[in-house]
């Protein structure tokens, strides 16, 4: 456990050293949000205020809360286990004495708090400024958010640790890591409400992992969602995470037993 | 050595490495017409269900997003790679490319023209003349002229984005996405109807990044809409020269920044 907390720590550090790096992002990720804001607020002002149960606040809450998560949840995938499998490095990550994955967990819980803290809050607090931001009455929803929020995180590392352990097979995985980053934009909610979507859209959306990473949370921390009805979606959530676990775990045992490093 | 015979060899020797791994240059390349596919669904979702954005009905939405897809695909291929610089940068790759006796802008565009990056233009160019047809184009010489000149010059704004975007590592070398938003900000405000934005965006995606010239404004003049206040008709016409201005802007940009460049002590 102290060496998973030791690695977790090193990757938090290891972030906040960017500082320019980080402030960029931020200017980045406020710009985007306020394009974002104006086609979802242009959209609802067509509409008449108020378009599938988003008003204006709201919509504006949701634009913000999924740039918040947009770095922690690293929608645009990572690509740093599948080049470490096609370089043959992984090789010394699976003779550590710690798991693979939970070494990977463990960077990424580092990476995504600070992330989650540096990159997510200032553009929010900027929103919040400008557009107005709901947020829940019920304190018990800020503590179902919080969980949601982890649980959104573990969903999608496991989900992005799957398509990294198929460079065991393919070699070269871009083409993959594209393909797999639309679909889970779109999937997800993180471009527009899941609900916005025509029914057969959103009921192949409801049968993947991808609303679990960006719609759930949000949803619960916007206070959009009674406590009471975000505990059925975080379920879903933790039933997603164990199964994604499972398969990800087996991946990666069928990937050792293919694996062939040259120069060993 | 002629500039034409360096350019053959230079983007002749990409195409060809490219060309033999096949699987993965048709997996990207699914993987970017994808991108495109998901990013106009999100317009198509919102349009389904409001009828208008900004005043443009679907198939207007579409010549916005096919034109300024297009144009933004074009710059991706030629100029995309750029935005890798500070990589190069920290690598001390960079040295290797001033020393030869090529320019080092034609360098970096070649090192890795990467095709996948046609996916976007095949789609955005389908999806323009497509829209155009069902949204009401009427040709008359002037709007056919401006129909072909709108990608170029939008692609020429975007390229010129792209090398600014790429000066600035010089100075900013941990900086990088700080370009992103004008970048990849002006390809997202570039495909969407510009009326949905707030006067002080508007402005200043006109006036400093010229991004809603590329492809909301000639539109405008293609299918003889109205225009927002401060993007009246006429604008469709100022691509040209918003094209010439930022490309001054860019070069003068690029020159510091190479000056300005000392060596990763390589």
């Amino acid at each position: 456990m102290l060496a998973y907390r030791r690695i977790a720590a090193a990757s938090f550090r290891q972030y906040s050293t960017y500082r320019v790096a980080t402030a960029a992002g931020v200017f980045t990720n406020t710009i985007f949000g306020f394009i974002r804001a104006s086609i979802m607020l242009a959209a609802i002002g067509s509409a008449g205020g108020e378009l599938n149960g988003y008003d204006a606040l709201q919509a504006a809450t949701y634009v913000w809360l999924g740039q918040a998560l947009l770095a922690p949840i690293e929608v645009f995938g990572t690509r740093e286990l599948a080049l470490r499998i096609r370089q043959g490095d992984v090789a010394i990550d699976l003779l550590r004495p710690v798991d693979l994955l939970g070494q990977f967990y463990a960077a990424k819980l580092g990476r995504s708090g600070f992330l989650l803290l540096a990159r997510g809050i200032p553009p929010m607090l900027i929103g919040a400024l400008v557009t107005g931001i709901a947020l829940p009455s019920e304190p018990f929803s800020y503590l179902l958010g919080a969980s949601a929020v982890l649980l959104a995180i573990t969903v999608a590392f496991l989900a992005d640790m799957m398509v990294n352990l198929a460079a065991f097979w393919l070699i070269e995985t871009r083409g993959l890591t594209t393909v797999y980053m639309a679909v889970m934009n779109l999937l997800s909610g993180f471009l527009i409400p899941i609900v916005w979507f025509p029914d057969w859209l959103l009921t192949i959306a409801r049968a993947t992992p991808f609303p679990s990473m960006i719609q759930t949370p949000i949803d619960t921390l916007s206070g959009r969602l009674s406590p009471l009805d975000a505990l059925p979606l975080i379920g879903i959530q933790v039933g997603w995470v164990a199964v994604l676990a499972g398969a990800a775990v087996l991946m990666l045992r069928a990937g050792v037993r293919s694996v062939e490093v040259q120069g060993g | 050595m002629s500039t034409a015979h360096m350019v053959r060899t230079l983007y002749g020797s990409r195409i060809r490495s490219q060309a033999a791994y096949r699987t993965s240059f048709v997996s990207d390349l699914a993987g970017q017409v994808l991108i495109v596919a998901v990013e106009f669904l999100e317009l198509w979702v919102i349009l389904a269900n409001v009828g208008t954005l900004g005043g443009m009905t679907l198939p207007q939405v579409a010549v916005v997003y096919g034109l300024g897809a297009l144009a933004f695909g074009i710059a991706d291929l030629l100029l995309g790679e750029i935005d890798g610089l500070s990589t190069y940068i920290r690598s001390g790759k960079l040295e290797t490319l001033l020393i030869r006796p090529v320019p080092m802008l034609l360098q970096i565009s070649s090192l890795d023209l990467s095709l996948r990056r046609l996916g976007r233009i095949v789609v955005g160019l389908g999806m323009y003349v497509v829209a155009l047809g069902i949204a009401g184009f009427s040709p008359t010489p002037a709007t056919v002229a401006l129909a072909v000149i709108a990608p170029l010059a939008g692609a020429a704004i975007f390229g010129a984005l792209l090398t600014m975007a790429g000066a600035m590592q010089f100075w900013l070398i941990d900086g990088r996405e700080f370009a992103n938003a004008f970048t990849y900000g002006g390809n997202y405000v570039a495909t969407t109807p510009s009326a949905v934005f707030a006067l002080p965006m508007r402005a200043f995606f006109t006036f400093v990044i010229p991004a809603t010239l590329v492809a909301y404004a000639p539109t405008l003049v293609l299918l003889d809409l109205p225009g927002p206040t401060l993007l009246p008709q006429w604008t469709g016409w100022m691509g040209v020269p918003a094209a010439i201005l930022t490309w001054t802007v860019a070069a003068l940009l690029w020159r510091a920044g190479v000056r300005k460049y000392t060596g990763a002590g390589g």
